[in-house]
């Protein structure tokens, strides 16, 4: 078996330009695609979480619905009711992209809604009754007390829920959409190199995914300055070696 | 000062408070104890509406609590509370913990906000932690920080739920202190709390509940030297072993 590796630089303007950025006459794209998947469905994700936590039972059901739902089906399936569906209904065909789009966020935001509210969950809470207790009203005290630590709390579950949106991204293609795997299948079957495409997209694919896991842990360090070590700490630890 | 006329609350089935009648004048330092689960905590959490009540009547400085006109936020301003588990605000540091209220809530500016924290940190005896986060302090200091905190508001009334019972015995102390300058500036305040010694040294009266009620109360010294009811000999004799 002989390699060609030269397959990738002499596609790389169709793979990544048009693949990966969907710059081109396909659109689509994978970070076109995946990045306002993932900031309209965590914007819907936050709506859904805290309609989840809502007391008022026509606000409350709906939102659990929506979240038992859409985590109960396969995401394929989604993305082919929306392929199928919004021409039935509407009576013509929407651009590939703006199917998979919808799917997306609106599959994710179940996801990410869960997470939102588990989040919300984990303040303890004596901070709600302090911050009460305060004369803060319901706003100032999410947008002060409660989110602030929420959204710490979230961060290692929504990277990893941000991950997989990116990865999942790649079915996209089975609708046609132009990204990198679409782009890696169609070079691989003009070209016949399966093995040099695949091996070259799941490396990109690879790379995305781990900047995003070390961008997490950067980040849970930053938005946690008391966590820091501290004199105390160290000082404690250095009495407790010290003999008694 | 605080008025509860006839008051009753349930926790679905449960009655935890029965036909409460009390009342506080400004200035008073009243201390209140009785077994785990008697509704010592659910009591002084009704006075700022952490907990709604069923039947009654509660009226604080002048403002009846059931009454949609009473403005939620200014009887919250009035009244400070501090907690068992201190509940500080773990992402900001003491100073930010102290400001925030006063500069949300009561529209201080920055500067002024600034500059009571300081003060109070001074007051409470730790003014140089203003700038560390509650992790870093020790209980007796995060608790110290959350009298800061409350007192921040300018209260007219200081509520206090057990708060030196998460604190190691050798922290106690510097939180009693710091609540026994409190009651000699003439501020109004109740407190849940099974350290008799401050309730000697201090308090203007002592309230026992069981089970929902106000068993008894009265003056300290003739509260412990002759108690009236049972149930409070029983208790009493139970926590003064400690
Ligand atoms: N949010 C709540 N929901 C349901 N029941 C509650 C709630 N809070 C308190 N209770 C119940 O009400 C009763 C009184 O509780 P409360 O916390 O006022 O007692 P306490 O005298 O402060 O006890 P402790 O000394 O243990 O703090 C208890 O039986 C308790 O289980
Ligand atoms: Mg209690």
């Amino acid at each position: 078996m002989s390699f060609d590796w030269g397959i990738i630089i002499a596609n790389w303007k169709f793979l990544i330009l048009q693949g990966l950025m969907g710059f081109g006459a396909f659109g689509g794209g994978t970070l076109r695609l995946a990045i306002p998947a993932l900031v309209l469905g965590f914007i819907l994700g936050v709506i859904v979480g805290l309609c989840r936590l809502a007391h008022r039972p026509w606000i409350h059901y709906p939102a659990v619905l929506y979240v038992e739902f859409f985590r109960g089906v396969p995401l394929v399936m989604v993305i082919f009711w929306f392929w199928f569906l919004i021409p039935q209904m509407t009576g013509q065909r929407l651009p590939e992209y703006t199917v998979a789009l919808t799917a997306f966020v609106v599959f994710e935001a179940a996801y990410l809604g869960e997470i939102v509210r588990a989040g919300i969950q984990s303040v303890p809470r004596g901070q709600v009754e302090a911050a009460t207790a305060g004369g803060l009203s319901y706003r100032q005290m999410m947008v002060h007390v409660i989110l602030p630590q929420a959204i710490r709390n979230m961060i290692p579950s929504l990277v990893t829920q941000f991950i997989v949106l990116f990865k999942d991204t790649s079915l996209a293609s089975i609708i046609g959409m132009m990204d990198l795997t679409k782009a890696a299948q169609t070079v691989s079957q003009r070209e016949i190199r399966p093995f040099e495409m695949y091996l070259f997209i799941a490396v990109v694919y690879w790379i995305f995914t781990y900047s995003m896991s070390r961008f997490s842990q950067w980040l849970e360090v930053k938005m946690s300055p008391e966590r820091a070590p501290t004199r105390r700490a160290a000082l404690r630890a250095a009495t407790a070696e010290a003999p008694a | 000062m605080i008025q509860f006329r006839g008051v009753n609350k349930w926790f679905g089935p449960l009655h935890v408070l029965k036909d409460i009648d009390l009342h506080i004048a400004a200035g008073e330092v009243v201390v209140v104890c009785g077994p785990s689960g008697s509704g010592k905590s659910t009591l002084i959490r009704c006075i700022n509406k952490l907990e709604p009540i069923q039947k009654g009547e509660i009226v604080v400085d002048g403002m009846p609590l059931n009454d949609p006109a009473t403005d939620i936020t200014k009887l919250r301003a009035e009244v400070g509370m501090v907690f068992q588990q201190f509940n500080l605000y773990p992402h900001m540091t003491a100073r930010q913990n102290i400001t925030l209220a006063p500069v949300k809530v009561r529209k201080q500016s920055r500067e002024e906000a600034e500059r009571l924290a300081r003060d109070l940190l001074a007051k409470v005896g730790i003014p140089e932690k203003a700038d560390d986060y509650p992790a870093q302090l020790s209980g007796g200091q995060q608790q110290r920080v959350a009298i800061a905190r409350a007192l921040a508001m300018q209260p007219k009334i200081m509520l206090f739920d057990e708060p030196t019972s998460a604190l190691d015995p050798e922290m106690i102390n510097e939180v009693l202190d710091v609540m026994v300058n409190l009651a000699r500036e003439g501020m109004t305040m109740i407190v849940v709390t099974h350290e008799m010694g401050f309730a000697k040294k201090v308090s203007h009266r002592i309230i026992f509940m069981d089970e929902g009620r106000i068993v008894e109360e009265g003056a300290p010294h003739a509260f412990f030297a002759n108690p009236k009811e049972e149930r409070t000999r029983t208790f009493l004799s139970k926590i003064l072993v400690h």
